[in-house]
């Protein structure tokens, strides 16, 4: 088990420099359920951001629903601001295949049209399907395919790797 | 088999739904929980998900129905599914082509879900049991039995404004002899834990033993609309009455229709429900069909975000393999 918070704080300070860099000064913020969701507001609290955090539950946007169905605890997605010509940090928990990221991008453009997006993710773990790569990363890690690594939370965030299966 | 275990798979998964009876408390749940991530579907600009993206969706209607018809056929296209409504009343049927062959036909165009309306009861689990298992069917109302979407619906409704169904009083008023959506709403209502559940009607518009569905039975509004949280109005059934079960249409209304004078018996925060189509000043007056404790058009809405959590829930389920963990 691991502390994850100051992988969270090595993100901000990625994050404040690549915004400062583009010149971005009203980022809005989208947490991937769930842990993606605890972890965005983390950053918006260290980034000092007060534009409420987006949150989005990507279950029907997912490419294995003809194999899995839908999952039993949908939350709904929010996004309490117009998302049009906004300039956007997606923020996951764990980035693996790419899939849940390529399902978030296809739900946020359902909202409508941003002006950019930037993907943070905390843990970065390699095995990636699709043409995907997060510009934030807390930490880079090398698993085997039969371990996983889970964000436990909300009060206190840990990494937790263990065997699947 | 009954219809309430041939609709689950041995996991006690949705595959069908044909009937609120015998489902637990997780199912009606989970439908609800699902049903409220897709409520806000509408309000996108984008007014669509693509869950069900490359499934056909073939509605069945053997009945008449405009509201329940439309409904499930803007939830399959706002899950990307294709969809064909077929009124068969006015088409096969009436050439003399049995329901089987209609079956059959339409299977051979790769479909994967039937929405089916029919005047018997019955006849949605009899096209369940006959379809290729593939292929998932959800009752839209057959006969007197069962009008399940339409349940959920409303307790979908009731729990957006009122969410503690223990302490939850129920009216349901009118022709409940004939009324599928009422027998449906009580199972569902029992299900759901709520506290008190009333049926208000004439003898001769009541089923025998209705008591043992769980319900108090009251013969007078005056008594059983008094302080209750939600008053479902059913429409009378005019097409479905034989012989004189009741008075003539005014003298219902007189004893019966909900005005606003009767409404202050009710809590002041009463939710006043009726399924559709009204009988303006038959059941309801129009001062409350459309006054601020009207939920009505909102039940419209709902139905949509709750059809849409059915289909995909169902149709998630069969493609599934069993005993495949999630």
């Amino acid at each position: 088990m691991h502390d994850a918070e100051s992988l969270i704080e090595a993100m901000a300070g990625q994050l404040r420099e690549l915004l400062a860099a583009r010149g971005i000064t009203e980022p809005m913020l989208v947490g991937i359920h769930t842990g993606g969701v605890w972890i965005a507001e983390r950053l918006r609290q260290l980034l000092g951001i007060t534009a409420p955090l987006g949150q989005l539950d990507v279950s029907f946007y997912r490419d294995d629903f003809s194999r899995i169905g839908v999952h039993r605890r949908v939350r709904p997605s929010e996004l309490p601001f117009d998302v049009e010509g906004r300039h956007l940090v997606l923020v996951d928990d764990v980035l693996h295949t790419g899939r849940t990221v390529r399902a978030a991008l296809n739900e946020l453009f359902d909202y409508g049209r941003p002006a950019s997006v930037l993907l943070a993710v905390l843990v970065d773990r390699g095995g990636r399907e699709l043409p995907i790569e997060a510009h934030v990363v807390g930490a880079r890690l090398t698993l085997p395919l039969d371990q996983e690594v889970q964000l436990t939370g909300p009060e206190l965030l840990h990494l937790v790797i263990q065997q699947t299966g | 088999m009954s219809a309430t275990h041939f609709q689950l798979d041995p996991q006690g998964r949705l595959l069908h739904f044909l009937t609120i009876e015998g489902l637990t408390r997780r199912h009606l749940t989970d439908i609800l929980d699902t049903a409220e991530s897709l409520h806000g579907v509408a309000e996108r600009r984008v007014k669509k998900l693509p869950t069900l993206h490359g499934k056909t969706v073939v509605n069945l209607f053997f009945e008449a129905s405009t509201r329940t018809r439309t409904t499930f056929e803007l939830a399959a296209k706002r899950l990307s599914a294709d969809v064909l409504t077929l009124n068969i009343a006015t088409s096969s049927a009436v050439k003399g082509e049995s329901l089987l062959d209609t079956l059959r036909n339409i299977e051979a165009m790769q479909c994967d879900m039937f929405v089916v309306r029919h005047e018997q009861s019955g006849a949605a689990e009899f096209i369940a049991r006959h379809v290729k298992p593939h292929i998932a069917v959800l009752n839209a109302g057959d006969g007197r039995h069962a009008h399940p979407t339409q349940a959920m619906l409303d307790v979908f409704t009731i729990r957006r404004h009122k969410p503690d169904f223990a302490h939850l009083q129920v009216a349901i008023v009118g022709d409940i002899l004939h009324s599928r959506v009422a027998r449906s709403l009580i199972h569902a209502l029992n299900i759901l834990g709520a506290g008190e559940i009333r049926v208000v009607a004439p003898r001769t518009l009541l089923p025998a033993q209705v008591e043992n569905l769980g319900v108090r039975v009251f013969h007078c509004p005056d008594d059983g609309l008094r302080d209750v949280d939600v008053i479902v109005m059913l429409r009378l059934q005019k097409e479905r009455m034989e012989g004189a079960l009741l008075p003539s249409e005014p003298e219902f209304f007189q004893r019966y229709g909900l005005t606003e004078e009767r409404l202050t018996l009710a809590k002041p925060d009463v939710l006043v429900m009726h399924p559709g189509p009204i009988n303006r000043g038959v059941e309801i007056d129009s001062r409350v069909a459309d006054g601020p404790r009207s939920v009505i058009l909102e039940q419209v809405t709902n139905g949509i975000a709750v059809r849409m959590a059915i289909m995909s829930i169902t149709l998630g389920n069969h493609a599934r393999p069993a005993g495949e963990a999630v």
